[in-house]
């Protein structure tokens, strides 16, 4: 067991040490999320220094402090607008968008389909906890039909957002879904993005005991974790469409995988043309 | 009930599934769990003490049956649990 309490934790290099541990509650599944994003790039061998992490308003937000790279921590809603023009600056940075559900799809909603229209490179994760967690657990674009927050306490009537096909017929190359549970297809799948040019989203549903469980009979974390064991089927390539996520059911798989000519090469093609004179 | 004969690997003998050691960081746990509830092996349980956040860290309840899958560590949220795999005994 622990005879040497001083050897360090294997993902501590990219961290910063001074502010872990996180302020994440018991249960979050969004150190899960850091964890597996960490696990991805190290395990690509990736060089740290080569990618910037943007992170927008709302818990998951803090991971842009708590990781050892190049990271901002942007006003709501603005993480992909703020990635856009990094990625543009400096095309050789992997920009890596990691933020909530609130911030991506409600605040920053026309950033996301305008970015995966133009099919910029940048890869976003999105953790979605289906409320506003930080701000206290209102409801969100994602909340699903029924369920109780602090703002539908009669039940949400309102239907949520669909994220993976939004991505999808937006124009994302890479979408996908997992839980926080799928830990190993989660890593394999940031792998697999960080590795393919294009705009690439992955949605991550993540359980929020404190705030979202505890007003929809799920109390602790390992009740929703095991609730999202119990609901959660894998079905890889089939219509993003009718990936529903509802209390009885979450789709999760890999939805889109193509390839397209990204915005910024198109970019830099066109400058290189106009600049040699052959403007039309 | 018919007897059924299962296929054994043919080298059964030297393969050896390898050992971990756990290392728990018991001051950064937040006792949410997981890490007890999704062993395969059912290596952790809860223990008895009481850590700095007032929650109960899980300690190893048998080493020997760790086979260094990591998924505590992968599933951990806090990053308080990480497995280092035993260099073999008498040699691979």
């Amino acid at each position: 067991m622990t005879q040497n309490e001083n050897l360090a934790h294997p993902m501590e290099v990219f961290l910063r040490k001074s502010r872990i541990p996180h302020i994440w509650c018991s249960g979050c599944g969004n150190g899960i999320i850091l964890h597996s994003f960490i696990q991805a790039v190290k395990e690509l061998e990736m060089d740290s220094d080569k990618i910037a992490v943007i992170s927008g308003i709302g818990c998951i937000g803090r991971v842009a402090g708590y990781v050892n790279m190049d990271s901002f921590h942007t006003t709501h809603g603005r993480a992909i607008a703020f990635a856009t023009g990094v990625k543009l600056a400096n095309p050789e940075l992997t920009v890596v968008v990691i933020s909530g559900d609130g911030d991506l799809f409600a605040i920053g909603g026309n950033h996301f389909i305008h970015a995966a229209r133009r099919n910029i490179d940048i890869k976003v994760i999105c953790a979605n906890n289906f409320n506003y967690g930080m701000t206290g657990g209102q409801q969100g674009p994602t909340t699903p039909l029924e369920a109780y927050t602090t703002t539908s306490p009669y039940g949400n009537i309102e239907h949520p957002f669909n994220l993976v096909s939004l991505a999808a017929a937006s124009g994302a190359t890479y979408v996908a879904r997992w839980t926080t549970l799928h830990v190993r297809r989660l890593t394999a799948s940031i792998q697999k993005m960080l590795q393919k040019r294009g705009f690439g989203f992955i949605e991550v549903i993540s359980p929020c005991p404190e705030i979202y469980g505890r007003r929809n009979k799920m109390r602790t974390g390992l009740e929703m974790m095991n609730w999202l064991k119990k609901v959660s089927v894998i079905e890889n390539f089939s219509d993003p469409a009718k990936a529903e996520v509802s209390r009885d059911r979450i789709i999760i798989g890999e939805f889109v995988d193509m390839e397209k000519p990204t915005f910024e090469s198109i970019l830099y093609q066109t400058i290189k043309r106009v600049q040699e004179g052959k403007g039309r | 009930m018919p007897v059924r004969i299962w296929r054994k690997p043919l080298d059964l003998e030297k393969a050896k599934p390898p050992r971990g050691e756990i290392h728990i960081i018991k001051d950064r746990c937040k006792g949410c769990g997981y890490c007890i509830e999704y062993c395969p092996r059912r290596v952790l349980e809860e223990s008895d003490e009481i850590n700095k956040r007032g929650v109960h860290p899980p300690k190893v309840e048998e080493e020997s049956k760790c086979v260094v899958c990591s998924f505590c560590t992968a599933v951990c949220p806090d990053f308080a649990i990480f497995v280092v795999e035993k260099p073999c005994e008498g040699g691979c």
